[in-house]
């Protein structure tokens, strides 16, 4: 527990706020040092990649595992060490986890009487919530005779009815057919702002955290890379691991010549790029001109061949409908990957590619 | 011509199981509506005009609901315990727990004669602290029978309690925590219903085991009677009838109860999505209640194991040595050397080996049969022979003993009958008949675990229909087999219940010597018979013991 300044209010006006959580399992960090906040009604997505700690995190704000350091904090009252019982957040677990031996009803009362609603009451609570799910006359109904995407909806009834202050949900889509997934998520995002209820979710796939959350928050071996909209991620990512996460991209080696206000110039096989904006905080600490240029299919297209352009041969063509891929191998055996109209070029074809001035972002290189 | 030939060999199974399960308890009944000169009713009114019958079926009934009871209440509580908590010496202990189950029923029985008995180890204890000049209880009537059952029958509220556990998807009550549901209103409304078909099957188990038991009404029923006991005496009388009656009444007894038990589980099967981990065993916070559990885990190890240990210990006392000392003052390795070097002492176990060697390799071919005609021919009749194989569970041994005392006593071979009782050969058939269920039930399980593609694939390798089976099924059946076969062989060897009706003195199994040896005072002979049966037992528990780990 940290000691300094115990009593200090909460500065930041955030509704749930995490302060540098860590959690080990077996001396290998879970979730290191992770601070966020989020705000009431907000919806915020743990993105990450399997192993990042984004399971453990959402497990440790509903309470079902401990920090070994760190505070959970709820407009303003440290929850740490409250129990799952008591602290009111709802969840919808990965597999749903509803009571095969209760019906519907049964399933979403449960929460209820723990808030000692009963008879006429609890009755009518159950309605409203399945109402709220488009499950209203499924009361009877047996957990096994429904659906993936109607268990799936009884297990969020379930998690609302009780009104809980926090609504946690676990990989909510990953259980549902790809044809149901974008309709479903479509009306889960809907519900959530209707209802206004703060939630965090966590997802591994980069779609679903992107039209789901309001803001995302990315993880990679249980540290917090960067948290922010999706354009924020995608656009101005601030290390080469969410550069290379969130969305397509080729990764290239570079030298760099010259960094100051303007931007920064670099040497790509040895072919001068300036770029104006680079990730300057990743760039304070630096003490290396070795680097890495990522960058993504828009961010090079195809020029005419002749000096300050990076010359290869296409080794394959991708259609994928509004945009052709095409993947570049340069005369340093590198691969770039370039966006382009379907009749751009052939396989076998010599090309040369440019910077476009957007989606390219150079990192110091690491251990270098 | 195939499809006809097999559907043939589907209804022969079909008619040799008739011959050997149904025909004989169909005999039971027709003789015990059979006088001297036509049908009678005679012998049921005889049945129902004596009290002492009333108060058997009676003992019987309410013996083994109690039995029930008190198993659950131990057995239950004792999963929870090991499944959800952690503590010191748990791993260990978890195993101990499960010690009663290699006693054989009448083993068990012995040893705790030495050990609770009025000359047991624990009443020379008693008698000792407190200066008493008699011994302070008489281990006898119904609660000694309780205490017997009570101690080898939580065994089974306790495995299938720990297997129901296991499968409990850890999520599900972490849900019911994120509801505001606490650990007791979790337990009640959420685990104790997904374990009821684990419960109601623990207790069908326990229930059949009590109405079956013999052994220890036998030996501590003393003037107590329950139907099984009543049935050996009123035969043993040459009251014929009246037994098959007794018989008849026993068998609808066990089967209203299989009904009763049974109907728990029909409803839906309660599958917890096994998806999610059980949940891990929580470690008590409070060093003192760390502290205190595990004495108190540790002393119930002692108390579980001090049969055991007992029957070791009486083992090595020699003949005639050990008459009214606390302790025996003396030890030798004599008792064993007996069993081997006596011709006498060795014959039993030649028999019971034999036997039981016998019967389980018919029982594990019958099996053997019943599986490719289920499961691979998918033969008409296998709906028929799987309730064949499974029947002689829901029938005491008893019964079946009379049943086919009764079959076999009279040689018609027209009808089937054929005189075997005096034979050798009588007894390896009541065990093959008694252990069906076990070697069916496994058996057909493993071959419907087997994936028919395996060979499907040796045939298109060229192996014909012989060398499939011994190349590849047996091969992949083997751990099924094993199991099956080792525990039907164990349960063979240590049989009472059905020895005692059929056996004769040159057939005499290990069993009837145990009950000899006692009645001439050679305790440490009994007790080497019996140390001998609790190793077989323990081989099979180690055979089977991967196959029925249960959660760590």
């Amino acid at each position: 527990m940290s000691i300094e300044s115990p009593h200090v209010p909460y500065a930041s006006s955030s509704f749930l706020r995490l302060e540098q959580l860590t959690k080990r399992f077996g001396g290998a960090a879970a979730v290191e040092d992770l601070t966020l906040s989020i705000d009431g009604g907000e919806i915020l997505a743990l993105l990450g990649p399997s192993g990042s700690g984004k399971t453990t995190t959402l497990r440790l704000l509903a309470g079902f595992e401990g920090p070994d350091s760190g505070r959970v904090i709820l407009e303003g009252q440290d929850i740490t060490r409250v129990t799952p019982v008591q602290r009111r957040f709802g969840m919808v677990f990965q597999h749903y986890a509803l009571f095969p031996h209760l019906d519907v009803a049964g399933n979403v009362a449960f929460g209820l009487r723990s808030r000692d609603l009963r008879g006429k009451a609890l009755a009518e609570r159950v309605g409203e919530a399945l109402r709220l799910v488009d499950l209203d006359g499924f009361e009877e109904r047996r957990v096994s005779q429904l659906s993936g995407g109607q268990q799936q909806r009884v297990a969020l009834a379930r998690a609302l009815a009780p009104e809980p202050r926090v609504l946690l949900l676990d990989e909510p889509l990953s259980n549902l057919d790809p044809s149901l997934r974008e309709r479903t998520r479509r009306e889960l995002r809907a519900m959530i702002h209707r209802i206004g209820i703060t939630t965090v979710l966590v997802t591994h796939e980069q779609e679903e955290a992107f039209d789901l959350g309001d803001r995302v928050a990315l993880l990679a071996d249980g540290r917090l890379e960067q948290v922010g909209i999706p354009d924020e991620l995608y656009g101005t990512p601030r290390t080469p691991f969410v550069a290379g996460f969130v969305g397509r991209s080729s990764t290239l080696d570079a030298i760099v010549r010259r960094r100051d206000d303007h931007g920064i110039a670099i040497e790509v096989e040895g072919i001068p790029w300036t770029l104006a904006s680079f990730p300057r905080e990743a760039w304070n600490s630096a003490v290396t001109d070795r680097a890495i240029l990522v960058v993504r299919p828009e961010g090079v297209r195809f020029v005419e061949s002749g000096p300050g352009v990076l010359a290869g041969e296409i080794t394959e063509r991708r259609f994928t409908g509004a945009l052709t891929l095409y993947t570049m191998e340069t005369e340093g055996r590198q691969t770039v990957e370039v966006s382009a109209h379907p009749e751009a070029a052939a396989v076998g074809d010599r090309v040369s590619v440019a910077l476009t001035g957007i989606g390219a972002h150079v990192f110091p290189r690491a251990g270098a | 011509m195939r499809q006809r030939r097999r559907q043939m060999l589907g209804w022969a199974l079909v008619a040799l199981l008739v011959w050997l399960i149904v025909y004989p308890l169909t005999l039971v009944l027709l003789e015990s509506v059979r006088g001297a000169d036509g049908w009678t009713t005679e012998f049921f009114r005889q049945f129902a005009s004596r009290k002492n019958e009333w108060s058997a079926l009676w003992g019987s009934l309410w013996i083994s609901a109690a039995s029930v009871f008190l198993a659950g209440t131990i057995g239950i509580p004792l999963a929870f315990l090991f499944a959800r908590f952690d503590f010191p010496g748990r791993r260990i202990l978890s195993g101990l727990v499960a010690l009663p189950a290699v006693l054989p029923p009448l083993v068990g029985v012995i040893a705790f004669l030495f050990l609770y008995g009025e000359s047991g180890f624990v009443s020379h204890l008693v008698r000792a602290v407190f200066r008493l000049d008699r011994p302070p209880w008489r281990l006898e009537g119904a609660g000694a029978i309780l205490l017997v059952h009570a101690y080898s029958m939580y065994v089974y509220f306790y495995l299938f309690t720990r297997a129901g556990l296991a499968r409990v998807d850890g999520s599900l009550l972490e849900a019911a925590a994120s509801l505001g549901a606490g650990r007791w209103r979790t337990t009640r409304e959420v685990v104790l219903p997904l374990l009821r078909p684990a419960l109601t099957g623990a207790a069908l188990l326990t229930f059949m085991t009590s109405l079956a038991s013999f052994s220890a009404p036998y030996i501590f029923g003393g003037g107590f009677r329950v139907m099984t006991t009543q049935i050996v005496s009123t035969r043993l009388n040459g009251d014929y009838s009246l037994a098959m009656v007794e018989t008849a009444a026993l068998a609808a007894l066990a089967l209203i109860g299989f009904w009763v038990f049974g109907r728990g589980d029909r409803g839906d099967v309660l599958v917890a999505t096994a998806k999610g981990a059980a949940p891990i065993a929580r470690r008590f916070s409070s060093r003192w209640t760390r502290a205190l559990t595990g004495t108190a885990a540790w002393v119930l190890a002692v108390v579980l194991l001090l049969p055991h240990l007992t029957l070791v210990l009486v083992s090595f006392v020699p003949v005639g040595t050990w008459t009214i000392e606390a302790i025996p003052p003396e030890y030798s390795v004599q008792n064993y050397v007996a069993l081997v070097r006596e011709p006498e002492r060795l014959r039993p176990l030649l028999n019971s080996l034999g036997m039981a060697t016998v019967a389980t390799l018919a029982a594990v071919a019958l099996a053997l049969a019943a599986g490719i005609l289920i499961v691979r021919q998918r033969v008409r009749a296998r709906g028929v022979i799987e309730t064949l194989l499974a029947l002689p569970w829901a029938v005491p041994g008893t019964v079946f003993a009379i049943a086919i005392a009764t079959a076999f006593s009279v040689s018609h071979p027209w009808a089937g009958r054929f005189l075997l009782v005096g034979t050798f050969w009588i007894l390896p058939l009541a065990y093959l008949v008694r252990s069906l269920p076990i070697t069916g039930r496994g058996i057909v399980a493993g071959f419907r675990q087997l994936d028919p593609s395996l060979e499907e694939a040796a045939a298109t390798l060229g192996a014909g229909a012989w060398r499939t089976l011994v190349r590849v099924t047996l091969p992949l059946l083997r751990p099924a087999l094993a199991a099956a076969a080792t525990l039907a062989f164990v349960t063979a060897l240590g049989d009472f219940v059905t020895s005692i009706v059929l056996y004769t003195y040159d057939t005499r199994p290990i069993s009837l010597e145990i009950l000899a040896s006692l009645r001439q005072s050679d305790v440490g002979v009994a007790a080497a018979y019996g140390v001998f049966l609790m190793l077989a037992s323990a081989v099979v528990f180690a055979v089977g013991g991967e196959r029925r780990e249960v959660g760590a």
